[in-house]
């Protein structure tokens, strides 16, 4: 069974390029643009991994963290976090709130997909 | 007669107001310096005649013989041979503004107002018998001629009523003119050197007409006056001294010859003459009196009242014309002294009495709203009719009938009390305030208890028995008796024991007692007045209200002097404007101008009172005033640096804060283009990485893979221009490029480009192309910027099913232009932000950078007018108004 990977992000354009990076490496890939129903959607189906943006629709990436931290069923989840605004205050604000991995856009896919096998490496 | 003496005194009297009219005219003309010769000066000091010297002089004579002498050689002996006093007094009284004998006496013992009242009162008692006097002897006078009728005492009484109404109704209109009582009274001054030359002419002409007319030359005279009784009296060398002593002490004490000899005074100088022309003038007064008195003995019926033998001699000759003369001389006698008396007086009662009592009644003090003036004035004027009138209260209580001259000793016994503490305060430094006040107390009580009171007869005040066998039968007690020393004259006796308590009293109480430094300091000034010209200096550097100061100056002085002073002080200190600094120099000559009206301690108390605190300094302490005025300004000068330094400290504070906000904002818009610009190229990264790595990727994947590349370069080079497009405008970089157009050509332009931006959105907009007729003289190029971004905006936006935008245009006296949709419209929160940079209209992915509507705020700006989001109307809205110079009407 193929792992699973959770994608929070807005930009049309950014959902469609990882998710064809990750579905190349056979993972399979659950997106969503909206920040407010993200936890609802974690809570339903727990993914191997989520890919989070900051700048989000409704809620902000920092708080969808957080509160996955304080739930036993997340607490531990392996999160990924992207963001476009790349000062180190940023970096700290995501540490802050429980973040396992955070990288800055743009990016290089192959260190967002190195990334992603790191993480889900150590959970398995 | 009677009604011929009635109009020549009135019209004696109108000529006296004439006189003082004309005076007082020409010195307000400046050509007063011969109104104020020496001789004037002499002539005024002749209200120490009176009608008892012109009257009664002759009838002393005829009871005691050459005794009248001893009246006129007291003053003599003073302006001869104590010239030096008066000269002291004179200076004393220039230098500290003295109005009155009690301001003297209050003004030397510390300004005590006690002691200031205490003379008052005793002025006024002492001056009581002496105006009985005069109004006795012009009831008299009238009298003579009432031809052959015996007046009753009823008839008398309203013969002296109308006297007494007559002077004080005289008084007041001749001597309430000016306020400042230390001002010279021209007027009043003249018309009594007018009194004097017409009481001497009128004497003089009857004693010429005895010895030439009646008794055939000089040596007749002379036989005659060896035959009569008088060449036969006895001289009593104590009563002689006694009276000698008495008179010269009375001269320095009495109020109305203080008003002329210090009040009055011009020049010291003046003294110099008057110490010889005076003494003349006296010689001159006596020389008939013994003439007349032994004529009138001889030719008279045996009764007849000696003192009226001025009158009564030539009228016995039927040489009416002469009688009427000698009339005048009487009544000017009796006018100039009433005149000058009731001035003095109501002078010392209205700044000691009234004054201080309405200041600490009337509420709130020297500051109470009201002229200060009218009611100086009104005190003043009720002050002469009370005086005038107690005058005739003894008169009736009295009887009327005594000799005139020992009515006169009453009132000189009771007035020499003053000396002690007047000689003792100008010579001696150690007389102190607690001295003088026991030394009046005892004088005035033993005064009025061996003199006064026994004078109105008695059983008036005293019972009977009190004279014969002593209050409650102490024998030592009896009045005229007082220590069981009976022997001597009651008058000799009366002075003796007032005298010698008071001034025992005095120099006892002053050797016990310790002046408080404001005493020290009047003493030193007073005693020590020929080295002293500056005045003391009383007032320590307290800041006064020089506002407060120049009100209350207002009040008494009068606006234009008080303005005048302080001007005049001002510019003497080198500032501008009116109001100078309250240096104690000033405060010390405020004193002493506001003292010329209100009196020495009145003046000192309000002065005080607006100051803040009657405490004084002595000179000693001056040194302690200076440093405390030098740290006064050094503390000023720190508060000016401290105060100046808060403002700068304020200023920093505010730039820095300025500082940190652009900073805050300057941080918080980097970081916003740093997203803006970083979304974009993390897509052209992921996919070109994509299309550079993938091998065998399908070609319509490539297709659309450099697609959406090229559309994320497209946007990103929108965002940078859009970018620089808002940095020149928000610099104020941009030129306007004005030209003339249409407005529905803009429109059409507008819509046209924001149609062919977008796919697919279908948005119906509807225009009312009439209302768009209006030509425009504007950058036509940014007007349609703005409007394909409104219309863009709506067509991006609209989440209407059936999206449409109306363009709604109102001319009035702007151009309005209003563009309004039918989808849900901006969130009320939103709606406050929407103008500000990279704020989105929503929340919903559209590709927006969010700087747009900044932009086209920023362009109608510059342009003139204004862009504002429409409230209530639906969907979303917005209105552009541009101002009337650009749009013209269409034709």
């Amino acid at each position: 069974m193929s792992k699973r990977v959770m994608l929070i992000e807005d930009e049309p354009n950014i959902i469609e390029a990882i998710s064809f990076i990750l579905s190349r490496e056979g993972l399979s890939v659950e997106t969503h643009s909206d920040g407010t129903t993200a936890n609802d959607k974690l809570r339903a189906s727990t993914p191997d991994l989520l890919i989070l943006d900051v700048m989000l629709p409704g809620k902000s990436g920092y708080d969808i963290l957080r509160e996955l931290r304080e739930e036993a069923g997340t607490a531990d989840l392996p999160v990924l976090m992207l963001t476009a605004r790349g000062q180190s205050r940023d970096r700290e604000m995501a540490e802050r709130a429980g973040v396992s991995a955070f990288m800055t856009k743009p990016f290089s896919n192959t260190e967002m997909l190195e990334q992603v096998r790191a993480l889900m490496a150590e959970t398995s | 007669m009677l009604n011929t003496l009635v109009f020549v005194g009135s019209a004696y009297a109108l000529f006296l107001f004439a006189v003082a009219f004309a005076a007082e005219r020409a010195a307000m003309r400046g050509q007063a310096r011969w109104l104020r010769s020496p001789i004037v000066y002499t002539l005024s000091l002749s209200i120490y005649c009176t009608a008892w010297t012109f009257y009664g002089a002759v009838g002393s004579a005829v009871r005691s013989g050459f005794e009248y002498l001893t009246i006129y050689l007291g003053p003599s002996l003073v302006l001869i041979g104590w010239w030096w006093i008066l000269r002291k007094l004179v200076r004393i009284g220039r230098s500290q503004r003295i109005t009155s004998v009690a301001d003297l006496i209050s003004s030397r013992y510390g300004k005590s107002n006690l002691l200031a009242v205490g003379v008052t009162i005793l002025a006024v008692v002492g001056t009581t018998p002496y105006i009985a006097l005069q109004l006795q002897s012009v009831t008299l006078s009238f009298e003579v001629f009432g031809v052959g009728d015996i007046a009753t005492g009823e008839e008398q009484g309203h013969t002296a009523l109308w006297v007494a109404a007559g002077l004080a109704l005289f008084t007041v209109i001749f001597g309430t003119r000016n306020l400042d009582a230390n001002e010279r009274h021209n007027g009043v001054v003249m018309a009594i050197a007018v009194e004097a030359v017409v009481k001497l002419a009128a004497l003089l002409a009857v004693g010429v007409f005895v010895v030439w007319g009646l008794s055939g030359g000089v040596s007749g005279t002379l036989e005659k006056i060896d035959a009569s009784s008088l060449g036969q009296w006895q001289i009593d060398g104590g009563r002689w001294v006694g009276l000698m002593m008495l008179s010269a002490a009375a001269f320095l004490c009495l109020p109305r010859i203080f008003q002329v000899l210090v009040v009055e005074n011009e020049n010291e100088t003046h003294l110099r003459t008057a110490s010889w022309a005076f003494p003349l003038y006296l010689g001159l007064m006596s020389l008939f009196v013994v003439p007349i008195a032994v004529i009138g003995l001889e030719m008279l019926p045996e009764g007849s009242n000696p003192d009226l033998f001025v009158l009564t001699v030539p009228l016995s000759q039927g040489r009416d014309g002469l009688a009427v003369l000698s009339f005048l001389g009487g009544f000017s006698s009796a006018t100039s002294m009433v005149i000058v008396a009731a001035i003095a007086l109501s002078t010392m009662v209205s700044n000691h009495v009234v004054m201080p009592l309405w200041l600490r009644y009337a509420g709130g003090g020297a500051k109470v709203s009201g002229d200060v003036r009218g009611v100086v004035l009104l005190a003043r004027r009720l002050s002469i009719i009370g005086v005038v009138m107690l005058g005739y209260l003894y008169y009736r209580l009295s009887g009327g009938g005594a000799a005139l001259a020992s009515i006169g000793l009453v009132s000189f016994a009771g007035l020499a009390q003053i000396l002690p503490a007047m000689l003792g305060g100008i010579f001696w430094r150690g007389a102190s305030r607690l001295g003088a006040l026991v030394g009046l107390t005892l004088g005035f009580g033993c005064w009025g208890y061996t003199l006064f009171l026994p004078s109105f007869g008695a059983g008036v005040f005293l019972p009977e028995s009190w004279s014969t066998v002593g209050p409650f039968g102490i024998g030592w007690l009896r009045p005229h008796a007082l220590f069981g020393i009976d022997a001597i004259d009651p008058l000799l006796h009366a002075v003796f024991w007032s005298l010698a308590l008071n001034t025992g009293g005095f120099v006892l109480a002053s050797l016990a007692s310790f002046p408080g430094p404001l005493e020290r300091l009047q003493g030193a000034q007073f005693v020590n007045v020929f080295e002293h010209s500056a005045a003391p200096r009383s007032w320590t550097g307290r800041v006064a209200q020089a506002e407060d100061l120049m009100i209350m100056a207002q009040r008494i002085l009068g606006a234009r002097d008080a303005q005048r002073l302080f001007e005049r002080e001002a510019r003497r200190q080198g500032m501008a404007g009116t109001l100078p600094a309250p240096t104690p120099n000033f405060l010390e000559t405020l004193e002493r101008e506001l003292a010329g009206s209100v009196g020495a301690a009145t003046a000192h108390a309000m002065v005080g009172q607006i100051v803040g605190g009657m405490s004084v300094s002595v000179e000693d302490l001056m040194a302690v005033a200076d440093e405390t005025a030098q740290l006064m300004e050094y503390s000023a000068r720190l508060e000016a640096q401290s105060q100046e330094l808060a403002r700068t400290a304020a200023q920093l504070r505010e730039a820095n804060a300025k500082l940190t906000r652009l900073s805050v904002q300057k941080d918080a818009f980097l970081s916003q283009i740093s997203h803006e610009l970083r979304t974009p190229m993390t897509s052209i990264r992921a996919f070109s990485e994509i299309l550079r790595d993938t091998t065998g990727l399908a070609p319509e994947d490539q297709h659309k893979y450099s697609s959406i590349i090229h559309d994320e370069a497209i946007r990103l080079t929108r965002l940078l221009d859009d970018l620089l497009d808002l940095s020149v405008l928000e610099n104020g970089q941009v030129n306007l490029n004005l030209r003339e157009g249409l407005l529905s050509d803009v429109l059409d332009r507008a819509v046209a480009a924001a149609a062919a931006d977008e796919h697919g959105a279908r948005l119906r907009i509807s225009r009312d192309p009439a209302a768009e007729q209006v030509w425009l003289n504007t950058d036509l190029d940014r007007l349609s910027q703005v409007f394909i971004n409104l219309v863009a905006n709506a067509r991006k936006y609209c989440d209407a099913a059936r999206p449409a935008l109306e363009i709604r245009v109102h001319s009035s006296d702007r151009l309005v232009i209003d563009f309004v949709d039918n989808g849900t419209g901006i969130s009320p929160e939103a709606q406050d932000v929407i103008f500000e940079k990279f704020s989105r209209v929503s929340d919903q992915k559209a590709g927006g950078a969010g700087l747009g509507l900044a932009i086209c705020r920023q362009i109608v700006t510059r342009l003139g007018g204004e862009i504002s989001y429409l409230k209530g109307q639906g969907g979303a809205a917005f209105r552009v108004v541009l101002p009337a110079d650009i749009a013209m009407a269409a034709e």
